[in-house]
């Protein structure tokens, strides 16, 4: 190509390449998200956000789908925050490079690289079946736990070992503990990080279809104890969409959804800004 | 108790949080193979993996036509997704001003935040209805899940990609430019054959993710079991065949559904154990490597 094109022009032939690859792709989100909400946010009435379906969701709102899916989430978060963010301060601070570390951080690759349709199995398997919790919150909150627990170590871990050493020496030469030292000094220096890692695994939660199929049951009432069924809304989506049961409320509920998980993406970007701009001193 | 029993106790706290992952994996590992083994001992692993029909009502158990459907439809998505994810991470890296790069960052988080049932049903209500339209027959097909699948890898493996490329020592780059090359020759000739190692990794687990989706494979794909003829057959994918037929699954059936769970599994640990070696053989650093 060198030979028959001369290097300027390649140069130029080349960029236009580049940006039309990266507009095409402003566009393809521009165009998802506009296309839900266009047709999404029109569905939007009090009756929709805060009633309860009417013959399997044809009808009424999605008011039980919208608690689900926090209820789910916050049984998920219970669990995975401390286990995330406790291996995250063991790795980052109290761990060397040995054998034992190289595997916690390849389970840790390992689970966050796992099918979720294969978590799905396995919920069904261990907490339906083999623990006797039936389809139910509490089954469908502890499968998304195991999800969001590689996320929250990855965000958190890299949090804490960008907290400069010089922290640490400042807390230790005082004659403060190990512990003292990461509870009083690394851990509210990372925060914003882990906070941003909780989101972000609050995130994978609250979209996930697959692992909660038969997990979480389908149940359209409110579930009020962790063991009633529930349906949360990526679900109620996937059965209005694939069963032909309301295409207006089908695009309504992933209006919501799709609010949901922009709300939290510009919260975190925030949070990441806000943490940057401090950590730098600009 | 001293000060020094208290830091112990919680260091030994604290390191058994951390091999929860590892008890995790296992469990998990325990759980899928106790259910998943009994079909295939009783079907055979040869006549599971490589029999070409799945009939439950019958006892047939065959899962080639899903591991072609899951190959056919990731192979196709990698066909599209790589020119234009590896173009985006160049773009992000090397060419684009930072009003740009401030503008596609935030998209590519966004394009990896999306819910993948949001994408399985825009794909539905449009890319279906236009293939059908354009194409013929019913819309949904390999083809129309990989479209779908392509813009659902482009985050992993552009985000991926630009990380190995920034890692490119500046001296390199300088080298070049100092030599009179052009910005693309300075690409072309240096950064990205210094890059491939992070680029492949990339690639990988980007098709790991391709392999693992459920959600939008199913509702687009047709989830017909059989092995396609062209690639706007409708198609099956092993998540789809979990995912469709677990509800109502007895039996042998539901071992069985266990057992693709199986194979699933093998293949996400042979692609991040390849993402592994890579990374590890070509000695480059890149962050969130994860499928």
């Amino acid at each position: 190509m060198n030979r028959i094109i001369p290097p300027k022009y390649s140069q130029s032939i080349m960029n236009v390449i580049f940006w039309a690859a990266g507009i095409f792709t402003v566009l393809i989100l521009l165009f998802i998200i506009g296309y839900v909400l266009i047709n999404g946010l029109p569905v939007f009435s009090p009756e929709f956000l805060l009633g309860s379906p009417i013959n399997a969701g044809a009808q009424g709102g999605i008011f039980p789908m919208i608690v689900s899916t926090f209820y789910v989430t916050f049984v998920a978060l219970i669990l995975a925050v401390p286990l995330g963010v406790l291996s995250a301060i063991y790795l980052a601070e109290y761990s060397g490079q040995n054998r034992i570390v190289r595997a916690i951080r390849f389970g840790a690759q390992t689970l966050a690289s796992i099918p979720s349709i294969v978590f799905g199995l396995f919920g069904l398997a261990f907490f339906v079946t083999f623990l006797h919790l039936g389809f139910c919150v509490l089954s469908g909150g502890l499968t998304l736990a195991l999800m969001a627990i590689p996320t929250i170590l990855a965000t958190s871990e890299i949090s804490m070992i960008s907290v400069p050493s010089s922290f640490r020496e400042g807390s230790l030469a005082i004659g403060a503990t190990k512990w003292q030292t990461v509870y009083k000094v690394v851990l509210p220096a990372a925060l914003p990080g882990i906070i941003t890692g909780i989101i972000l695994g609050m995130a994978r939660a609250i979209e996930e279809t697959a692992a909660i199929l038969y997990t979480v049951g389908a149940a359209i009432q409110i579930p009020v104890s962790v063991f009633d069924p529930a349906r949360p809304l990526p679900l109620h989506l996937y059965y209005l969409a694939t069963e032909g049961i309301s295409l207006p409320n089908a695009y309504g509920t992933a209006a919501v959804l799709i609010i949901l998980i922009l709300v939290i993406t510009l919260v975190t970007n925030y949070l990441v800004d806000r943490y940057i701009k401090k950590m730098t001193g600009s | 108790m001293s000060r020094k029993t208290d830091e112990k106790i919680i260091e030994l706290g604290l390191f058994f949080a951390a091999i929860s992952s590892i008890v995790i994996i296992i469990v998990i590992i325990a759980f899928i193979f106790r259910e998943g083994l009994p079909a295939i001992t009783s079907v055979g692993f040869f006549n599971f993996t490589f029999g070409l029909i799945w009939n439950p009502e019958n006892g047939v158990y065959g899962v080639l036509p899903m591991i072609v459907g899951t190959f056919g439809i990731t192979a196709l998505a990698l066909l599209m997704a790589v020119p234009l994810s590896v173009f985006c991470a160049i773009f992000l890296a090397e060419v684009a001003p930072n009003s740009m790069r401030r503008i596609l960052k935030p998209t590519l988080q966004g394009l990896a935040g999306i819910p993948s049932v949001i994408y399985g049903f825009v794909g539905l209500v449009i890319l279906v209805p236009f293939m059908r339209n354009t194409f013929g027959g019913v819309g949904f097909s390999m083809l129309t899940a990989s479209l779908i699948l392509t813009i659902m890898i482009l985050p992993t493996i552009t985000a991926i990609s630009e990380d190995a490329l920034r890692s490119i020592p500046l001296e390199y780059k300088e080298a070049s430019l100092a030599l009179g090359a052009t910005k693309w020759q300075t690409i072309k000739n240096v950064i990205f054959p210094a890059a491939l190692p992070g680029v492949v990794t990339a690639i990988i687990l980007g098709m790991g993710r391709a392999v693992g989706e459920t959600m939008a494979v199913i509702m687009v794909a047709g989830n017909v079991a059989v092995i396609p003829n062209s690639i706007l057959d409708p198609v099956r994918a092993l998540t789809s065949n979990i995912a469709l037929e677990m509800g109502y699954a007895t039996g042998l059936h539901y071992n069985a559904l266990f057992a693709t769970g199986i194979i699933l599994f093998l293949v996400i640990m042979i692609l991040l154990l390849i993402a592994n070696y890579v990374q590890i053989k070509s000695k480059i650093e890149i962050g969130g490597g994860n499928l």
